[in-house]
């Protein structure tokens, strides 16, 4: 089945250059493009430009040289029609002192799909009951609840995250999941940034990886389960190429290269290790044109 | 759904599917879940869930008749029971023989087992 075309590079990033300050680069000549139908993990290390680059994307930052195209519009010029179908709360999020109910008052209009009912459900499931609360009174974990309904409620093409899940409990950890899986379908385009890999088992279908003022690798978890494989070993022999181990009390973790075809579940936090170990080998397996 | 770490989560889904139909819940000739119903139901990535309907479909134990849904085949448990039987013959059954001589275990012990459970 052909997507068409407009869900192919809803986000297209090329030779991106960029610093904040005089000496320190953040990125040097990144390329990046993503497409509709997807949920991506972005990872990096601190300090890696994972905020910088959702926020180049969301036409908040300027990079100094390269062009960023969101929605097929310049990211920079923050015109309407890409504004309206964008969305991108801030790790710390921003609230004014109203209620709920006058937020989405205020705030709704600007997005043509906004969904009402969604978001009373999103609000439901998180137990937030009331929408006469003051947003400055709720709790920062409640006003991210509150936000994350919002925003995905939109229906915005693209949804930026930063971090969703610091601050939410145990519980709403979960919840945050299901909602995801409520919120996304098959145009839509959702790039996560965290560390907390575990929050989003299940839920991403790619991962982005972002280091050294370049994309490392940008792969489907297909795409990565087809070219390695993630186990938990007590066999210490293996005739495929190691690229990283742990040791754990259930064995050995183990990624290596895929060479029997053996689908294996996709850990990003094994990945993430093997790819910082093995830049150039990762390069070769993914980026090779054939 | 708590996935176990070792298999792609589509073939896990593929399994859990197959226990639905294998213990009755779902009927031969049903309609089952929609992609994203069941993404949501086993918190999963609808796109996760799309390539588990898709091999399901391959080894012909679901359906999909365009624009109507997905549906149980009528005759899903014979194609299961098969796929499950290959399966167990070629990986479950030579890590079984592997634990065997490990152990030093006879037929007659096994079969005495066998008889017992």
């Amino acid at each position: 089945m052909k997507k068409p075309k407009t869900y192919i590079n809803m986000i297209q990033l090329q030779n991106i250059n960029f610093s904040y300050h005089k000496g320190r680069t953040i990125f040097d000549d990144l390329n990046l493009s993503l497409e509709g139908g997807h949920i991506y993990g972005l990872f990096g290390k601190n300090g890696a430009g994972k905020t910088t680059l959702l926020k180049i994307i969301a036409g908040l930052r300027f990079p100094k040289h390269g062009s960023s195209t969101t929605l097929g519009q310049p990211a920079a010029l923050r015109k309407a029609e890409m504004l309206k179908d964008l969305y991108f709360p801030q790790e710390e999020v921003y609230v004014p002192a109203i209620s709920i109910r006058n937020y989405v008052k205020c705030y709704a209009p600007f997005y043509e799909n906004f969904d009402n009912e969604q978001f009373e459900e999103y609000l439901h499931l998180f137990e937030i009951t009331s929408m006469d609360d003051k947003l400055t009174a709720l709790s920062h974990g409640q006003r991210k609840k509150v936000i994350i309904s919002f925003a995905l409620a939109t229906n915005t093409k693209i949804l930026l995250m930063d971090e969703p899940t610091n601050g939410l409990d145990i519980p709403s950890k979960g919840i945050f999941r299901k909602i995801m899986t409520m919120a996304a379908n098959e145009e839509r385009l959702i790039l996560i940034s965290t560390h907390q890999v575990r929050d989003l088992h299940c839920l991403i279908d790619a991962v982005v990886i972002l280091d050294n003022g370049h994309i490392l690798l940008n792969a489907s978890a297909d795409n990565i389960t087809d070219k390695l494989c993630f186990k938990i070993t007590d066999d210490t022999g293996t005739d495929e190429p190691i690229l990283y181990c742990e040791e754990n009390l259930r064995g050995n973790l183990l990624v290596t290269e895929n060479i029997h075809h053996i689908e294996t579940k996709l850990d990003i936090e094994l990945l993430f290790n093997a790819v910082m170990l093995n830049k150039e080998r990762i390069n070769e397996l993914f980026n090779a044109k054939n | 759904m708590n996935f176990n770490d070792n298999k792609a989560i589509y073939l896990q889904i593929a399994e859990w599917v197959f226990e639905q139909i294998l213990n009755g819940k779902w009927k031969e000739g049903d309609r089952i879940l929609s992609v994203r119903e069941l993404g949501q139901q086993l918190v999963v990535n609808p796109n996760t869930v799309l390539r588990s309907y898709d091999f399901l479909q391959n080894l012909e134990v679901i359906v999909n008749r365009r624009g109507v849904g997905y549906f149980v085949a009528p005759d899903a448990t014979d194609k299961i029971i098969n796929y499950r039987r290959k399966q167990f013959v070629e990986e479950e059954v030579p890590a079984f023989f592997k634990t065997m001589k490990l152990v030093r275990m006879n037929w007659e012990e096994l079969a005495e087992l066998y008889k017992e459970s």
